[in-house]
């Protein structure tokens, strides 16, 4: 079988812009859900991508089969819905854009066997708008899928109806957030809703609905087709199959690569990434995306699990490596981020409204040579009180991430703008 | 001036408008639910939504002119003043923050004598901030119109503009 050990990205290639219809199913696209469909119930699908042990690749981790399982399907006339997310835009994150413009069939074939496991027959792509090529294939995707028989009345001849419906964002960082994301395809203002209830109870318009990232649902067509076993046999550390890990910075080679779960972060920076520029030193990274904690050189041989990055202080989120080097400096670096987060809090609850434009002035005058060390002590508390279990959810937590630990990693970067008022100039 | 101007001629939305907006509708249990693509539709025939235009939409979606107000200024590439023919987005997320979006920003700025926001005065282009684009290992990274702009030096900078 063909490139086995890359079943996410073994249809992207430099010698053509993006898989068709005929390159994907000449590896063995629509295979999965041929089985899925003539052979397995909904609740066995839902059991096998269970026994698969896939977790949500959007950055929580949570069991995708798990998900799936605990949607309510005793009424089986009720409307139930699917939601890809594509709306891709944590700072330092570049993956599903690659998986959507590259090769769409997978995206929708794992949707439809998703959508089949849980007997939905309408689903969307929520797609950032900022996505425009994305945007072009996945219609184009569709389309081929829908004259192929993959989609429509009757998937595959058998009585499973199913329709896809391509929205396109208008770019806000909290639609990423799975309640919100409903909120926006509603047509209102993304807002997180609170919990419970949980969207797989009610979500989108009151129906049951779940939210399942697009690397999550791209795993999925190859769990069927190939099988559990082999899909665990792919990893090579706690969490199972394999991940699109990435790297931004000044590294040699920035870029994305399809590497078994549990592959060092060495691995990933020193030979995939070639390493630092000439001239530059590892200071740092964010090992996934924008919100989550700073780790240090002494990490990098923390292996890409779940478990592994938590134990060190960080989270894998995205697996998306942003590297620090020596001749950028972190307090700056963290300055933009929390500029980044307090442009995008939704402003629903207040210490994400309020909190993060405080954290952003503190730091701008921390800069401008005007701070106190008392700041330090007031950002270390603003940490906590837009820290998990005080807002309405994940988005000022995680902005806090890099925060508390470029407080406890880089303090002395911190301290030196305050007692010798030294403004580091800023990175060419 | 312009606005003015507009404000004399709006006779409503136009039938293309509305025929593309009623298209969206059959993909949502709800017509509210189009609210987004239905200013993205207006957007895309008229550059941006004007106070006129949003009225007409609320009562296309049969909403309050303040909801859609407030969805309307909630989403970043809804604009609620004239842009120029392009808008050129230049991402200032961290990777490319890092790699020198300031100068570009600067540089795109400096080439029409605007600051981020404004229109420049021949009414072609509207310089932009975004969040990241999701192409950071190409950082940085601008926007052109609807074209992803990969690896930017200020050199790529006079390209954009013909230069």
């Amino acid at each position: 079988m063909e490139k086995m050990d890359k079943p996410l990205t073994k249809n992207i290639r430099p010698d053509r812009p993006f898989a068709t219809l005929a390159d994907y199913e000449s590896t063995g696209g629509y295979q999965g859900l041929r089985k899925a469909i003539a052979e397995l119930q909904p609740k066995d699908v839902q059991q096998w991508v269970k026994d698969a042990d896939l977790r949500g690749r959007g950055g929580a981790g949570f069991g995708t089969g798990l998900k799936w399982s605990l949607v309510p399907m005793d009424n089986i006339s009720q409307t139930r819905y699917l939601v890809a997310n594509a709306d891709e835009m944590e700072p330092g994150t570049f993956k599903d854009r690659m998986l959507l413009e590259q090769d769409p069939h997978q995206l929708i074939e794992g949707m439809i066997i998703a959508a089949y496991a849980i007997q939905a027959h309408m689903a969307y792509i929520f797609l950032r708008g900022e996505y425009h090529l994305a945007k072009l294939r996945l219609e184009n995707a569709l389309l081929e899928a829908r004259s192929k028989g993959y989609l429509g009345e009757h998937v595959l001849n058998s009585d499973f109806n199913l329709d896809i419906v391509l929205h396109t964002s208008a770019g806000r960082y909290i639609c990423g957030e799975e309640t919100a994301l409903l909120n926006a395809l509603e047509g209102k203002r993304a807002t997180p809703r609170a919990k419970p209830p949980f969207p797989l109870v009610s979500g989108l318009w009151g129906k049951p609905t779940v939210v399942n990232n697009v690397e999550t649902l791209c795993n999925v067509p190859h769990i069927l087709h190939y099988g559990v076993e082999w899909y665990q046999g792919l990893a090579r550390g706690v969490d199972k199959g394999t991940k699109l890990f990435g790297a931004s910075g000044r590294v040699k080679n920035p870029g994305l690569w399809e590497l078994p779960m549990g592959t060092p972060i060495r691995e990933i920076i020193e030979q995939h990434a070639g390493g630092m520029r000439d001239g530059y030193k590892l200071r740092g990274f964010l090992p996934g995306g924008a919100s989550t904690d700073f780790l240090l050189p002494e990490h990098l041989d923390v292996v890409m699990d779940y478990e592994a990055v938590a134990k060190a202080g960080s989270r894998m989120g995205t697996g998306t490596l942003i590297v620090l080097d020596d001749k950028t400096c972190p307090v700056q670096m963290v300055l933009n981020l929390e500029q980044f987060f307090a442009q995008e809090s939704c402003g629903w609850c207040t210490p994400c409204r309020d909190g993060l434009p405080w954290t952003v002035t503190l730091m701008k005058d921390i800069i401008a040579g005007k701070g106190r060390m008392e700041d330090l002590d007031t950002l270390a508390g603003l940490t906590r009180m837009l820290g998990p279990g005080n807002t309405f959810c994940a988005l000022a937590p995680g902005a806090m991430e890099p925060l508390q630990s470029a407080l406890k990693y880089f303090r002395a970067d911190f301290e030196r703008y305050i007692t010798a008022n030294n403004t580091i100039k800023e990175p060419v | 001036m312009k606005e003015q101007t507009e404000k004399q001629v709006f006779k409503g939305l136009s039938p293309a408008e509305i025929r593309e907006i009623n298209a969206e509708m059959r993909h949502y249990e709800d017509k509210t639910a189009v609210s987004i693509e239905a200013l993205k539709i207006v957007q895309k025939h008229r550059r941006w939504v004007s106070d006129e235009c949003l009225v007409a939409v609320a009562e296309l979606m049969d909403i309050s002119p303040a909801q859609l107000e407030g969805v309307a200024t909630f989403y970043n590439l809804i604009y609620r003043q004239p842009v120029g023919k392009t808008v050129i987005h230049y991402c200032n997320s961290v990777t490319c923050w890092m790699l020198g979006s300031d100068q570009i920003r600067e540089r795109l700025c400096r080439h029409l004598n605007v600051e981020p926001g404004e229109m420049s005065a021949d009414g072609e282009y509207t310089i932009l901030p975004i969040v990241c684009l999701g192409a950071c290992d190409h950082a940085p990274v601008v926007m052109v119109g609807d074209e992803l702009k990969l690896d930017i030096t200020e050199d790529a900078v006079n390209k954009i503009f013909g230069r």
